[in-house]
């Protein structure tokens, strides 16, 4: 019964020739995951996908600040589907789920309010002589994972297994609200059962963990969390979460947004400095990784080229369990292998042990 | 005023009142809120009520995730009619009468502003560790030593190409800047600059300044939950 939900939401996916949408919060925060996508895309499967110098944020995240008036992004996200068609591009996909649900809502309201699109191609005109043109297909970045998927796991290196027990890891997938819950058409499963990333582990060899809160948001809520006054709603809403999963005892986290990846991972570290709490085994954090860096690492990538040392809780131990050989002096070098420093050790990793900090 | 938003014309059709919003909202659950309640004042259509929301704290708990908009037996979107009522308590300068509503000034210099700078909602740079203690010790590490860390992943950090956290150049930020123009963005960044300023003197601030706009961005009565 339930596969069968999921099997009811299934999206056209083209197979190559993408232009590609870079996200302010994944270039911040996981830009080892934005260059492992392209790489993956283009070296491992020899797909057609452009890298656009001239596109800009999509301002997503001042619109939902309520900062950006509706018109105004319209005409953003219009300049950005014009450089699509000026670059001889139709597939736009966008590496950030609030980007994907602005890019569906917009053509959507263009679509059932024909007159807010007519207003947009004025103003773009007007703002820029661009020549609107429509996409033939959107998807998010984890929709071209998916879809590419099978080809991963023939190119496989290792399968998410645990090398010590045999057994397949258990994997909590979260999937970020503005994905399927604004357009459940355009998700893959809809917004009660999407398999986007339960699709990837499952390909892989992972086993997925299902839990109470696994459709709830990672707490963001933009204003919530970008106003410093407001953060204590959001730390509550991942604290529901890591609460709800941690029974089931998850060998990592991989989330489809990149806020989401990011909220998961720094709470974790402000929860356990706050009263000592950890998530994961052995008093660390549960690692929380991007579904790139879960490709990347099936595919034998590098985990510091994947950028896995922007994580605040370690991945070391996933690495481990997974076999995969890393140079833990590598993990902290600069640019040309420069020595830089490293950040200082936290209790999230394991550090407050010694010093009693854990209740 | 408000039907004009076609986000409240998408957003409301009829409510029955029956509260599965309220049950899957991710902020009711924290703060003192209720989208049902908001749903139904809006429904129906009495002016005062409504002047009474725009000028409230409750119309700023949402955090737009949508959750709601799936559930809604009605095919309602809550968050919808949220996002249509606060741009009405901006463009009307009511924003200012809440504690939460003022910090639109906040959000308005740090992400819109940046928007116009960089063409980026946010970049490394404005992500300052003292304003932001739980990115914890690796942000510090990274912020400390961006360009060689993030030079790591990208060929054009700070600089023009094709690549992570480049520099947009002068051309695509001038057309953003006049996208802004023509579509009222910049209108509407100066409406919240101008009520700012007018509800910081009545404060006794020297006006909407650095000082006020971080009193917003870091003030919490403790009166929301
Ligand atoms: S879920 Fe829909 S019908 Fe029910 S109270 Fe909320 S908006 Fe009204
Ligand atoms: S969009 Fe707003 S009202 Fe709707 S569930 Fe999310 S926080 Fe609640």
């Amino acid at each position: 019964m339930r596969r069968a939900s999921w099997q009811e939401y299934q999206k056209e996916i083209a197979d190559n020739k993408y232009y590609y949408a870079r996200s302010c919060i994944r270039q911040n925060f996981f830009p080892g995951s934005e260059r492992a996508f392209l790489d993956i895309l283009t070296n491992d499967l020899g797909v057609d996908i452009f890298d656009d110098p001239l596109h800009t944020s999509c301002t997503g995240i001042g619109y939902h600040s309520d900062v950006v008036p509706l018109e105004t992004i319209m005409t953003v996200v219009a300049r950005q589907f014009s450089l699509m068609a000026e670059a001889g591009y139709e597939n736009f996909i966008s590496s950030c789920i609030t980007s994907f649900g602005i890019y569906n809502e917009v053509l959507a309201t263009w679509e059932e309010f024909p007159e807010t699109e007519e207003r947009t191609r004025r103003y773009l005109r007007e703002a820029t002589g661009r020549e609107l043109v429509k996409p033939r297909s959107i998807a998010h970045t984890s929709d071209i994972m998916f879809h590419h998927r099978h080809s991963i796991a023939r190119r496989a290196k290792r399968r998410l297994v645990n090398l010590y027990t045999g057994e397949s890891l258990r994997v909590v997938e979260h999937i970020g609200c503005h994905y399927a819950k604004i357009f459940p058409k355009s998700g893959i499963g809809g917004s009660e059962f999407p398999y986007v990333l339960a699709g990837m582990i499952e390909a892989w060899g992972g086993d997925v963990v299902d839990y109470p809160e696994r459709r709830h948001c990672c707490g963001f809520g933009f204003r919530n969390y970008l106003v410093q006054a407001n953060r204590g709603s959001s730390i509550a809403n991942s604290h529901k979460k890591l609460e709800s999963m941690a029974p089931y005892k998850p060998d990592f986290i991989v989330a489809n947004c990149p806020g989401c990846a990011m909220f998961l991972d720094k709470w974790q570290y402000a929860i356990s400095e706050m009263d000592g709490t950890t998530y994961g085994a052995n008093g660390r954090g549960i690692p929380v990784l991007t579904y790139e860096e879960m490709a990347g690492l099936v595919l034998g990538y590098d985990p510091w080229e994947l950028g896995m040392q922007f994580h605040q809780v370690d991945v070391e131990p996933l690495l481990d369990k997974l076999g995969v050989e890393y140079n833990p002096d590598a993990k902290y070098l600069g640019r040309d292998g420069k020595l830089i420093g490293r950040p200082r050790a936290v209790a999230v990793n394991g550090c407050g042990v010694e010093l009693g900090l854990r209740r | 005023m408000l039907t004009e938003d076609v986000r409240l014309r998408e957003g409301l059709k009829a409510c029955m009142n029956c509260g599965v919003c309220t049950a899957v909202c991710p902020a009711a659950e924290f703060y003192d809120y209720d989208p049902r309640q908001i749903v139904a004042i809006v429904q129906r259509r009495d002016d005062r009520e409504i002047e009474q929301l725009l000028r409230s704290e409750t119309i700023w708990y949402c955090g737009e995730c949508m959750s709601c908009r799936p559930r809604c037996p009605r095919g309602n979107t809550p968050g919808y009619v949220i996002q249509a009522l606060r741009t009405l308590s901006q463009r009307l300068g009511y924003f200012v009468e809440s504690e939460k509503g003022r910090q639109q000034l906040a959000l308005k210099r740090l992400i819109g502003d940046n928007i116009l700078r960089t063409g980026y909602c946010l970049t490394p740079r404005n992500i300052l560790p003292e304003l932001h203690p739980e990115q914890g010790a690796v942000w510090e590490w990274i912020y400390e030593n961006d360009e060689s860390i993030y030079g790591r992943f990208s060929e054009c950090y700070g600089k023009e190409g094709a690549g992570a956290l480049r520099k947009i150049d002068d051309e695509s930020l001038a057309e953003i800047s006049r996208i802004f123009e023509v579509s009222g963005g910049k209108a509407f960044y100066d409406t919240i600059e101008q009520h700012s300023e007018r509800k910081a003197r009545e404060m006794g601030y020297d006006g909407a300044t650095e000082e006020y706009m971080m009193h917003t961005y870091t003030y919490n009565s403790e009166n929301h939950y």
